[in-house]
This record gives C-alpha cells, structure tokens and sequence, in this order.
C-alpha cells in the first residue's frame, strides 16, 4: 500500500480558512462581553508622577480601569521563563502595569474594560498621566558605556547578562594565524508581523472556580503555566485555548502582561473580557526580534583554512527581559558560531543588554540567523582578502559528511549532515561557473553582478528536556500526544504542540492514517486546548514535526500494538503469527484470514471479546522527548545585478536547496522555504524598527515598517537532499526557520560580490537603495 | 448618536444600529457575525479586511458602515454557492496558496475583483494587484500560483 509520508497532499485545514469560517481570537464572542484597552507610555523612558482615571472611570460604558498601583498586589511581575546559567544573569521586576517607572513606549500605564471597542478606546483619552521623562538609550552598545542612562537601579551599565562560550584557544589562533579579518555587523531590529495582531479572550466561572482563556498562542501549555504564575490561580483552574492563530514567528510565543490583565479583569468583573490589539500597539507592545551590535573576528591561513573565530556581541533585549529573551543570544546564537564548518578555535561573548525599547524575544530563527549571518559574512571577507572564491574556503572549512555525529568547538554536537553535498547541488542547479564568467563579461560591460552562496546549518528540534534543564530554560522540551481511536474506527490525534500555519494537521494526520491503513478522511487532529490535549511546550524552534511528530508517531504505533493482540485472539493465532498487509492484520500464509483496523477498533472499545488481560478502549498517550536536537542544513544561492547609479538591487534569481530529511508533505515544506525566504529577503532589504534617540518608534504603523509586498519578491527556486535524522524515529528535521536563516548572508554576500569592483566590502543591512548607494560613494572616497 | 442602516451583504438585507464613525469591518465582524474579514492593521496597508462593494474589491476598514448602505457587499462567507467554492477558494487550496490563513480572504477578495477586471493577467500584472494585501507566510509564490489557475481554470 502507499504511504502517505511524502505525499504532497492538498491540506486539510485549508476549507474553514478560504471559506471565512475559521475561528481566530478576535472572533470568540461571549455573552456579556466586555471589551479591553490598554493606555501605553507615549515616553520611551520616565517617571509616572500621577495616572488620573477619575474622568475615565466617569465615562458612559466605562465599567473599570485599572492602574498598576491598583494591580500590583493582585498580578504578578511577567515571568522571564529562560533563566541562563553562569552568566550573572539579573532580571527585574516587569509590572503589568507600569507602577512608578515607564521602560519603553509601549509600556503598559492603565487598563481599561467597557461595554464596547469604541468606549474603552475613547476613555483612554480620558486618562491624564503626568510623566517625568528620563533619559533614553537605544542602542545595545552604548547602553553599556559610562554615563548612559540606567534603566533598573539594581543593573548597572544595563548588562543584563555577559556569556561566554569558548573551545580550543582562540587567543592563540589568532596570535599565530597569518590572516585576520574583522567587521563590525548590526543585526536592524525586526518586527515580527504576524498578519494576526495579539488578542486576548477571558471567562470567569466563579462557581467552578475556573478561568478559560482564549490566547493568540503557539504554546497554549506555556500560556497556562505563566498565567497561573500572574493571576495566582492555580493551574488546573485555568484552561487555555489557543484556537485558529494567524501566524506567530516567535511573536506569540511569550506571556505578556496583556493577556494577564484580561484574565485579571475577567475574574474582578464576573463578565467575559476581550482585548485585541491594533497594529501600531501591536508595534509597540509586541516583541521584537534581532537587534545585535556584533564585533566580528576571524583568522586562517592564507589557502584558506578558517583557524580560529571571536566575537563580541551587544544584544538588545529591549526595557525587560521577555520570557525567553536571554537564551536566544546565547545558547541559540552563541553555541552555534561554527556554523557548518570545523573551526577548532572558537570565543564568543555575549552581553545582553537593557534598552528604553520594547522588549526583543525570538523572531523566526531566533539567534541562529545572527550566527550564520556574522559567519557567512565574514567568510566572504575573509576568502577576499586571501584571494580565494568564497565557495572554495567553504568547501575547505564544511565539516565531511563521514564525521557525524560531530561536535563543534562550542561544545554542541551535530547529528547528521552531507554539506558538500547540498552545497554542489546548489551550484549545479545555479550554474556557479557560468555565473562567474558571465560576471566578469558584465563587469567589463559596467554593469554590476553577484552572487552569494550560504552553506549553513541551524540547531532546532527543541529538544531534549534535560538540555533545556541544564541550560536554564523553565520548562520541559519533550511533546505529547493523545491517540484515541471512536468504535466507528475513526481517529482524534489530540497533540501538544501548537500549530498555526506549518501544516500539521495534515501531515501529522498523514503519520497517523499511514500506521492504521486508514483513509485520512478518518484522521483529525487537534491542538490548541489545554482541556484536550497532553501536556506539550508548543510551535517554535521548528520542534513540532521532528518532536511532536514523533510523538505521534508513537501513540500510534502503541494503539496498534493493543489492534494485534486483539487481532491475534480473535483470529485465533499468535502475534507472531500476524503481519501487517494491506490495511490488516492477517495470519502469515492466509492472507484471506484478517482483521481490518476497523473490526479492531470496534471490538476494542465494545469489549465483547477481548484477550486475558487487556483492558478495554482504544487509545494511547506518547511522551517523545528527543535524544538530542536536530540540525537542518543546506545551500541557499542569489544573484544579483546592482544599479550602481541608484543603489537598487535586482534579485536575478534565488535557490534554495535544503535537507530537512525526508518531508512528510513536499508541498508544505515548499511553502515553508518560500515563507521564510521572503521573510529574510525582508530583512536583508527592507525591514528595520527605527527608533529615534528619544526612544520613539519611527517606524511604529504599518505604513513605515516595510514588510515585503508580492511585487517586490522574487520566485524562489527550491531544491533538496535527504539526510536522515538518528535522534528521532521520523528521521525528520525542521525547515520553519532555515528561510530566514540562510537568506540574508546569501542576498548581502550577493550585493558586497557585486559591488567589489567599486571597493565596497560590507554594507549594513537593510540594503534600502539609499544605503547601498551611499557604500558606494563613501567606497569611491566621495563621502557621504 | 446611533442610526439604523439597511445593508446589502451576501444578498441579504441586513439592518443594524450603529455609530456614524463606525468603520464598516468592525460592523461585519461585530453586528453581523462576519468574522472571516480579518482586521491585520490600522492604516489600511494590510488588505485582511478586503471585501466586494459593488464588485470592486475594496479595503472594509477605510469605508464609514453609512457609506455602504444601498450598496452591494460581499465578504468571504458570500463568496462560495450551492456549487461549491469559488474557483478561487479552490485555486487558493489547490496551490498551497495559505499558510495561517489569517490574510486570505483579503487575497481571495482581491483577486476576484483582479480576474474581473483582468482575466488573463500575466505574473507581474498579479504581484502588482495583489500590492496592496500582506502575507508573511507564503512569501506570495503560491499566492500566485493560485491566481494563475484559477484564471486559467476560467478559461
């Protein structure tokens, strides 16, 4: 019979959302409703001499406001749920509400619930707050300097943390090596944009006791957890519905003090409270991604050999430490500066840094596209100086694919890879030689041609439980999920993980039909619900097939463990005796005598007749928790033609050629790599949260912040190789997140080769036409 | 002050009592129970809440609800007949033209009004109508892609 797995099969999830018939947060709508808004500090950084919320509170449909001295003893600080070890780690108190101190703007200053949107937006005019400014600092780096304002009284310099990693002896690699480069590189600062804002739906039962909350969530179990820490409520009281979710990026993977707030209200006020936000409070109160200051090191020998790789990076985390804000720099940015290749000297110090700006948590990639970025770029710069092609130092430093399992200098160890193998894919597909020629011709024409080429692996598959204990992350890293199977024969796969978007309840539902020989008509699967579904950690860090997926996989396989003990009663014959054909369990050498799934199914949970010593019912929890991560790789490839006259970069043509394993669904996986490139052709081109010096977000709507529109991106070519994972029984890795990871190097990489004829040899990102023509006039001596 | 208004929406006349100021996506979503219009931002960029008006497709939240009464409004919801979905719905399926879901059915919507005006329309022509709704999923290759069949599908 064929299997599903590796069937592009259209998604099941598709009808409700191409008919208007899905059901986000924003459209849960309860009797009684009451409806939300909260009043944000216009000043990025100032003392709150006085809140006012008398004339508000008088309002016509106004029924509470709430400000933080009201809350603070009734809502907890918001939780920061990754405490990274040994790094000298502080973490102040965040308000729900500002108390006397506003961080950001953005910070949370009053609450208030009415009987409509319009109300409890209008009161907030009502609210007269009288602000002290302090001094503002927005950038990472020179938050640390003497003399730059201080945010929390118990942080001095506003070094939240300094982490280091370090292998082998870097100090004496670059004493010794013949060739050393350096570059400075900034990481802009993202806004995440998830096409659905933040919202926020809550319901107080004061009879049971029970709070149920619908959140705009990727990990509903996380949400649960953080929200009984806020509201100190405890945890079976309170259920948690992520229901449909309009992408996340990272964006809703942390607890804010929004959604505690509604809750809060909720409970106060005996009445159903929603809170949604718009997007430029979705701006400015949602986190953001990015924001390094990166000084950038490296050294090797003069045919090429990468010998040694130090860095010193500032990164932004923004007014306070959001939920999982200080591992994304270190033990997800840090750990993975070797990249794909065997660089045995290796020194990274990380310091993570408050600034009078919205806190900065994990945006798609999360650390990894930092490292390959700081990496990738400055292999280039290295490969110019010793006059070698950029893809012959990668080939020379990629780690052989006979190596595996291997560790890197930083102490990680990667599980499987090929990365010469994707790595000539790509230039076959490219036709990198004729590239070259044809540039050489160009630039003999004037014109300015280039092409990038990024190998690159990234650690995701998050993880195994006992790391993400060791490391400090405050919660497990295994999933779950719930097989059960109706007597119709039909099946719930009920998971941990919380999709939205990435497709799994058709492919998990393909792994499912696949073990029972099923039609996958008869597989549904749910998430979402902490009421329904295991105990999970949620959608992010590209986790939910390679660790959920598996999970799945073995609640499966144990339902039908329990189907061939029943067979085998039922047929008469031993478990031995049976094989798998067809859709059934027949008696090895009668393929005539069988059961179906079906019969199975029935029989199991009517229970007429069933072997000594197995209980009725059919159905089975797993718990996978990995033996290590996972780590995808591949080569992504772009060229470029520069109008050198304009500074505007021509995306001639982009691959990707990525190994995730084998894929469950190619379609999906597609459309992934489409996603994510994008996204990080947005980064490398376009998007950058600008904040002035007074700490105002410049780019703060919709209308300043570019996120790239379909006339602006190019086709994306997509190819693959399959390496297997041994760390889960899928074999599988992830792709959410290579996107982002591997194209922005691959388009920078691309414009620097372009323009290394006019002297250029970097350019910060975004490549906006400005600053592209700026690089080069300031490379022709004509200054800026 | 609220007033009662008569609205045309899905072929029904809907009446409802609302502020003048209100926009007419929030009285879809809100009064009528609409709720496949999506609300993505604030400045009219984002093209989630991009329904029909007299068959242009038109971004819901930049028109006053009093400003369409006596037209005719159609959302997501009205879209799909007793045949089915719409060959555009089922193009947006076909093609893996969705991921979150959350900004298509401004895609859809303004993609009718695109295959309307333009039956054939070539890659660029596409990526310029569809300027002006946002996706950070699809990275739009399939969005596309959907376009494209669906056009052909109509010839």
């Amino acid at each position: 019979m064929a299997t599903l797995f590796g069937s592009g099969i259209k998604r099941r999830e598709d009808p409700r959302l191409i008919t208007g018939a899905a059901t986000y947060t924003d459209d849960v709508k309860l009797p009684g409703l009451l409806y939300a808004s909260v009043l944000r500090s216009t000043y990025a950084h100032a003392r709150l001499k006085k809140v006012d919320v008398a004339k508000a509170k008088r309002a016509a449909g106004v029924v509470a406001v709430y400000t933080g001295a009201d809350i603070k003893e009734k809502v907890n600080p918001v939780p920061c749920a990754w405490n990274v070890p040994n790094c000298d780690l502080k973490v102040p108190p965040h308000p729900p509400l500002a108390v006397d101190t506003v961080r950001y703007v953005g910070d949370g200053v009053a609450l208030v619930v009415a009987e409509s949107r319009a109300v409890a937006r209008d009161a907030l005019d009502l609210i007269d707050v009288d602000y002290e400014p302090l001094d503002a600092v927005v950038d990472p780096e020179m938050a640390t300097k003497a003399g730059a304002p201080q945010l929390h009284a118990d942080v001095p310099g506003n070094i939240a943390f300094t982490w280091k990693v370090a292998g082998g002896d870097a100090d004496k690699a670059f004493a010794e090596a013949p060739v050393k480069v350096e570059q400075r590189i900034l990481q802009n600062r993202l806004l995440p944009t998830a096409m659905e804002p933040r919202a926020a739906c809550a319901s107080y039962n004061p009879g049971t006791g029970q709070l149920t909350a619908w959140i705009t969530s990727q990990n509903p179990h996380i949400h649960r957890f953080l929200l009984s820490v806020m509201l100190k409520l405890p945890e079976h009281r309170i259920r948690v519905i992520a229901p449909e979710v309009g992408g996340g990026f990272g964006s809703k993977i942390p607890g804010y003090a929004d959604e505690a707030l509604v809750g809060f209200a909720a409970m106060e006020l005996k009445r159903p409270v929603k809170w949604t936000e718009d997007r430029s409070e979705n701006y400015k109160a949602t986190i953001h991604g990015r924001d390094h200051v990166q000084y950038v090191e490296l050294c090797g020998t003069t045919d090429g050999t990468i010998t040694g790789l130090r860095t010193r990076v500032y990164a932004g985390l923004g007014g306070y430490a959001s939920t999982a804000a200080p591992g994304i720099p270190t033990i997800l940015h840090g750990l993975m500066c070797s990249g794909p290749y065997t660089i045995p000297n290796i020194s990274v110090t990380v310091y993570g840094v408050y600034t009078t700006t919205t806190p900065v948590d994990a945006y798609r990639g999360a650390g990894r596209p930092e490292a390959t970025f700081l990496l990738e770029r400055i292999i280039n710069l290295y490969a110019q100086q010793i006059g070698k092609d950029p893809v012959e130092v990668r080939k020379k430093n990629l780690i052989p694919k006979d190596k595996f399992p291997y560790t890197v200098a930083t102490g990680i160890t990667y599980d499987s890879g090929d990365y010469a193998g994707a790595l000539d894919k790509a230039l076959k597909l490219v036709e990198y030689k004729k590239f070259r020629s044809e540039q050489a011709k160009g630039r003999k024409e004037g014109r300015f041609l280039g092409i990038g080429v990024t190998t690159y692996c990234e650690i995701c598959g998050l993880g195994p439980s006992q790391v993400a204990g060791a490391v400090g992350f405050g919660g497990g890293l295994y999933d779950s999920a719930l097989v059960r199977v109706y007597p119709t024969g039909v099946v719930r796969a009920y998971i941990g993980a919380k999709p939205h978007g990435q497709g799994e309840e058709t492919t998990f539902a393909q792994i499912v039909a696949d073990e029972f020989g099923v039609p996958i008509e008869n597989v549904e699967v749910v998430a979402g619900d902490t009421e329904a579904t295991p105990q999970g950690w949620g959608t992010y860090g590209s986790r939910t097939t390679a660790v959920c997926g598996s999970a799945v996989k073995l609640a499966a396989q144990r339902v039908k463990e329990k189907t061939k003990k029943i067979a085998a009663h039922l047929l008469e014959a031993s478990e031995a005796d049976l094989e798998w054909k067809d859709g059934k369990f027949v008696v090895k050498g009668s393929p005539d005598k069988g059961k179906t799934f079906g019969e199975l199914a029935l029989m199991a949970n009517v229970a007429w007749n069933l072997p000594p010593g197995v209980e009725p019912g059919l159905e089975a929890t797993a718990f996978f928790d990995p033996s290590n991560f996972v780590y995808p790789f591949g080569t992504h490839v772009c060229t470029v033609e520069v109008d050198a006259e304009t500074g505007e970069v021509k995306i001639l043509r982009y691959l990707a050629v990525d190994d995730c394993g084998p894929q469950i669904n190619p379609m999906i996986v597609e459309g992934q790599v489409h996603g994510g490139v994008v996204q990080g052709l947005g980064e490398a081109l376009q998007e950058m949260a600008v904040y002035d010096e007074e700490g105002q977000l410049v780019s703060g709507t919709l209308m300043d912040y570019a996120v790239p529109k379909a006339s602006q991106m190019p086709r994306i070519e997509t190819a693959h190789t399959v390496t297997p994972s041994p760390v889960n029984p899928l074999g599988v890795k992830g792709v959410g997140e290579t996107g982002t990871i591997a194209s922005v190097p691959t388009l920078v990489n691309a414009v620097c080769d372009a323009l290394a004829p006019l002297g250029v040899t970097h350019i910060d990102k975004p490549l906006t036409p400005a600053r592209v023509w700026a690089a080069i006039q300031q490379a022709k001596g004509g200054g800026r | 002050m609220k007033r009662s208004i008569t609205l045309n929406v899905n072929g029904a006349a809907r009446t409802v009592e609302v502020e003048p100021r209100t926009l007419l996506v929030y009285v879809l979503r809100d009064e009528l129970d609409l709720t496949g219009t999506h609300i993505g931002c604030d400045t009219s960029q984002c093209g989630a809440c991009t329904v029909l008006i007299d068959r242009r497709a038109v971004k819901s939240c930049t028109v006053l609800a009093v400003q369409a009464e006596g037209a005719e409004i159609t959302t997501i919801e009205g879209l799909s007949g007793d045949d089915g979905l719409h060959p555009l719905q089922q193009a947006f399926w076909d093609k893996h033209g969705l991921q979150c879901g959350f900004c298509t059915p401004g895609f859809i919507m303004t993609a009718v009004d695109l295959l309307s005006q333009n039956p054939e329309p070539s890659e660029v022509e596409i990526r310029h109508a569809i300027e002006g709704n946002l996706c950070r999923c699809t990275g739009y290759q399939n969005i596309v892609a959907a376009i494209q069949a669906a056009a052909g599908a109509k010839r």
